[in-house]
């Protein structure tokens, strides 16, 4: 876990991430009539059905293939001195510069900063009575967790087990699941956060709520 | 209201519905009249009540003359718009005014599983001499409800067809006639379990057996959804109601190539009603219906209480006269059909009973089978020579006779004496192996040593050639798997991928297409085949323009007649008769020649008493440039499917890359062994038409294999290097008792 600042003067100094389009495999590099600082797209379409903006097709053995972009952004750099020459795998073709937006940077602050525990398997959570009291009448931020600390009764086909907490400790910062849902294993349950922090942290997010815009 | 204003309202309607059937055409006349329609309104306030009641009686004359003057010029697409129309009758407004008495059952309004269908038990009334009769019916039909939204314009959702076959089985139980009205402009898309297509298919093979008098009525038959209700005795159509294959609109996206939601011009849409030749004098022509209902001028509204007293008229006519021929021949009932046909005669006061003996209700499943069978027959193009034709009717009739000989008499026979001999020598063998056991299980592990001892292991050729090879395995190229970004698969050599492989990525298994050839030449016995009536022509019957330079450029490309291929083979020595439908030949789409094959192959498996598969490499539906000589070949071949089955054969459909919706929504979907080869789809629309009817945007894999699976409509997915084993394993197991070889 690092210092929330820290995270949020990275984020602030560069804003978005860079990915570069590689070339997947050895072949002749045609490019399409794509232009720096234009904006690409990443799969679209409720199931991501529809590809990524076409950048290049790459030919081998006669077996064409399209390169398209991962996701959105602008796209910063296009290799266009291998326009129909034959390259290496993993030569970049171009730069897609993805400028993060306002979840992506809360998202990345609490990943980074804060510790999240997670569901072990598929299965409705629920806290254990005590918990879930002191949960309900005066709101999760009240409740310190430490490893080993007896935190959820997991519920899974009529039958139910205890589940021990298990990381750093601190307070709840986050309730991340619904008490009647059932929950994917690997889904979050918590967010923790050192108490110390929890007043830095909820100045970080509401500032970025505020301040930050979407799509630069 | 008073009786002035509300004529006035009366005749502002009857603008409105103009306007609306005819939209942008006949100004003049339409202007005419509105204008004369607010003079009346404005005289009505300044004139006295005498005045005015003798102008608008003349407004009325006006407007009735116009009408009628209309009628005349309707246009195909102008009867489709009518049909739409919401003040078009619809199924509730004929149970109030044509029968008695009803009940609706299986839900009413928006409390049922499926609005669209509506189910009621009804009874009609008849007097004679005195005495009064209460006659039962069923009345199954689609609901439009005058545009209410709940009713999703009559077309039934699986379910709804689903509920309609169950209440069929009730009307067969209590052996009451069906009357099913069709108001509906298709089948509603959905694949969600029991599936559109499947269900489709399950209710025409259901009708294709029904032992009970079925009367359809025709207002709006579209494709496959009409098909779900209407396999009938009797089709009665009405006069301003039509009957096709696909909407026009559908038809012109098609033949206009519109992508993504684009629409047709009106003028194209107008041309391709046309060519569908979709009115009820066309199918009365074509002979799929029996007979046009005469509909008021405009057609029928719910005010036109004569036409519902016709409307009645007729479907006692025709129940009567199906129960009567049903019955058989005797001079009074033939007196009594010659009476029927008198316009004059009152069926109200004329009595016909209704129930049907074991017998007569066998004849009644024979003559709507025959009447199904022969239809479309006459615009079926066949090449062959009469001196052909009359030596297929004589090897018909042989084969009928060599297999009752052998088959129903020596065999029968032959089998009992058989049957006691294998089971005395099965007790004798059990009776021997009790005595010997000792002595024998020494000697076997004797052997055993010695054969462990003395014998090499054996080398046996692994034959991994193929005796038919695509042509894209000549191709100097690499191929991508298009599952490669998610599942890492590598490129591969086309040689091996479409040779060695059979078109099987070896790193996922994703299933290439391949060319029907290929399992036409590698799963059946070498030199094994032999192809039957490769006379008969894929035609165009209702001549629709520029279909025969589209037919031409098929034949060319795939050097086939039609998208059927029917032939005789061997599987390990088994004789079967096979059907393929080719997706390279005008995407596998059936029409008549291909129905005419279809039908024949099923005939010759029944009388040879064979396996009849079906391997449908791939089809795009029902060919809509035939209209409804298409369409009717979903009956048709189902009757045809459900005649082999009867008799005792084993029908099984091996479906390959896609295959959509009349085929699949009739003889392929209601076979009782249905598999698929892997990466095949299966449905009943495509996913661009889904979006278009539905407004539903469907996943990428929403038509794979494996979901038909999940649902139960299709019993395996098999992988293509397994199919002939497959096959071999299916003909040994399933099937019914009738096949020559058990």
């Amino acid at each position: 876990m690092r210092d929330i600042a820290e995270v949020m003067a990275e984020l602030k100094a560069a804003p978005y991430t860079e990915k570069a389009v590689v070339a997947p495999h050895t072949g002749v590099v045609q490019f399409s009539d794509v232009e720096e600082g234009s904006e690409v797209f990443g799969p679209t379409g409720e199931w991501q059905e529809i590809p990524g903006t076409h950048i290049a097709t790459i030919t081998r053995e006669r077996n064409p293939r399209n390169i398209v972009t991962a996701e959105r952004g602008i796209l910063r750099k296009v290799c266009r001195e291998l326009d129909g020459t034959f390259v290496e795998a993993g030569t970049m073709l171009a730069l897609v510069r993805h400028y993060l937006t306002r979840q992506e940077v809360i998202s990345r602050l609490l990943m980074e900063s804060l510790y999240t525990f997670c569901a072990p398997e598929r299965a409705r959570y629920y806290f254990a009575p005590d918990v879930d009291k002191k949960v309900k009448i005066l709101g999760c931020r009240t409740v310190s967790v430490q490893e080993g600390m007896e935190l959820f009764i997991v519920s899974r086909m009529k039958r139910e087990a205890p589940l021990c907490y298990a990381g750093p400790s601190g307070i709840i910062y986050e309730v991340c699941f619904d008490q009647n849902r059932n929950v994917d294993a690997g889904a979050p349950l918590i967010v923790v956060c050192p108490p110390e922090q929890e007043e830095s942290v909820e100045d970080v997010i509401s500032r970025v709520e505020r301040e930050w815009s979407d799509g630069e | 209201m008073s009786e002035f204003a509300k004529r006035l309202h009366q005749l502002s309607e009857r603008l409105s519905y103009l306007r609306d059937i005819f939209p942008g055409k006949h100004e003049e006349e339409l202007a005419l009249l509105q204008t004369r329609l607010d003079e009346a309104q404005a005289a009505a306030e300044n004139a006295s009540g005498e005045e005015s009641g003798a102008g608008l009686e003349a407004l009325e004359d006006l407007f009735f003359f116009i009408e009628c003057k209309l009628e005349d010029k309707l246009t195909p697409m102008d009867k489709v718009r009518i049909v739409r129309h919401p003040q078009r009758i619809c199924l509730r407004d004929i149970l109030e005014n044509v029968y008695d008495n009803y009940t609706e059952i299986g839900g009413q309004d928006e409390h049922t599983i499926d609005p669209a269908m509506l189910i009621a038990r009804a009874y009609i009334t008849r007097k004679r001499g005195g005495q009064v009769y209460h006659q039962p019916v069923l009345v199954i039909g689609h609901e439009k409800g005058h545009g209410e939204e709940f009713r999703n314009g009559g077309s039934a959702k699986p379910w709804g067809n689903a509920k309609a076959k169950h209440y069929m089985g009730v009307a067969e139980t209590e052996g009451i006639p069906i009357h099913a009205y069709v108001f509906t402009p298709g089948g509603y898309p959905l694949e969600e379990y029991p599936g559109a297509a499947q269900q489709i298919a399950r209710n025409i093979y259901e009708m294709a057996g029904l032992t009970v008098p079925i009367i359809a009525v025709f207002s709006e038959g579209g494709s496959g959804g009409a098909e779900a209700v209407s396999l009938a005795d009797r089709r009665l159509m009405l006069s301003h109601g039509y009957y096709s294959v696909i909407s026009p609109e559908g038809a012109a996206a098609i033949e206009g190539r519109l992508r993504n939601g684009e629409r047709a011009s009106a003028e194209l849409v107008e041309r391709c009603a046309e060519n569908l030749h979709l009115t009820a004098e066309d199918n009365l022509k074509f002979g799929y219906i029996d007979k046009i209902i005469q509909e008021p001028v405009l057609g029928a509204r719910p005010y036109h209480y004569e036409f519902f007293r016709t409307l009645r008229q007729e479907v006692l006519r025709a129940t009567d006269e199906v129960v009567l021929r049903a019955r058989g021949f005797a001079p009074l009932r033939a007196a009594a059909l010659h009476r029927l046909h008198d316009r004059e005669l009152n069926l109200d006061e004329f009595y016909v009973r209704w129930d049907l003996s074991r017998a007569a209700r066998q004849r009644l499943v024979e003559m709507r089978q025959n009447k199904f069978i022969k239809a479309s027959h006459s615009v079926c193009k066949n090449n062959r020579s009469v001196a052909g034709r009359l030596g297929d009717a004589w090897s018909e009739q042989w084969w009928e006779i060599y297999n009752r000989l052998i088959y129903d008499f020596y065999h029968r026979n032959r089998r009992t004496i058989r049957n006691l001999f294998e089971e005395l020598g099965s007790e004798w063998d059990m009776f021997k192996m009790r005595l010997l056991r000792t002595w024998k299980r020494q000697e076997a592990q004797e052997l055993a040593a010695e054969e462990e001892l003395t014998s090499l292991s054996e080398w046996s050729e692994d034959e991994r050639g193929w005796a038919w090879v695509s042509e894209k395995a000549r191709e100097d190229r690499a191929v991508t798997c298009p599952y490669a970004a998610r599942r890492g698969c590598m490129d591969m050599w086309a040689f091996d991928l479409y040779n060695e492989f059979a078109g099987v990525c070896s790193s996922c298994g994703h299933h290439f297409p391949m060319e029907y050839q290929w399992v036409m030449n590698n799963c059946f016995d070498k030199d094994s085949l032999y192809e039957f009536n490769t006379e008969v022509e894929s035609g165009n019957p209702l001549r629709f323009p520029g279909f025969d330079e589209k037919l031409a450029a098929a034949r060319k490309k795939t050097g086939l007649k039609s998208a059927c291929i029917t032939f005789e083979a061997r599987l390990e020595g088994i004789q079967v008769v096979v059907a393929i439908l080719a997706g390279s030949f005008r995407g596998g789409s059936v029409g008549v020649a291909e129905g005419a094959k279809f039908v024949a192959a099923a005939d010759r498996a029944r009388r040879k008493r064979c396996p009849f598969i079906v391997y449908c490499h791939g089809t795009a539906g029902i060919r809509i440039q035939e209209g409804t000589h298409g369409v009717i070949q979903m009956p048709r071949c189902t009757v045809a499917v459900r005649r082999y089955i009867e008799a005792g054969g084993l029908y099984l459909v091996l479906y390959d890359t896609k295959s959509y919706g009349g085929p699949v929504a009739s003889f392929l979907g209601c076979a009782f062994y249905q598999f698929a080869i892997r990466s095949s789809s299966i449905g009943f629309a495509g996913p661009g038409v889904i979006k278009n009817t539905t407004g539903i945007d469907v996943p990428p894999n929403h038509h794979n294999c494996y979901h038909a699976l999940s649902r139960g409509h299709i019993q395996g997915v098999w992988d293509r290097r397994d199919v002939r084993a497959n096959l071999c394993q299916a003909i040994e197991t399933m099937g019914g008792r009738n096949l020559y070889y058990r």
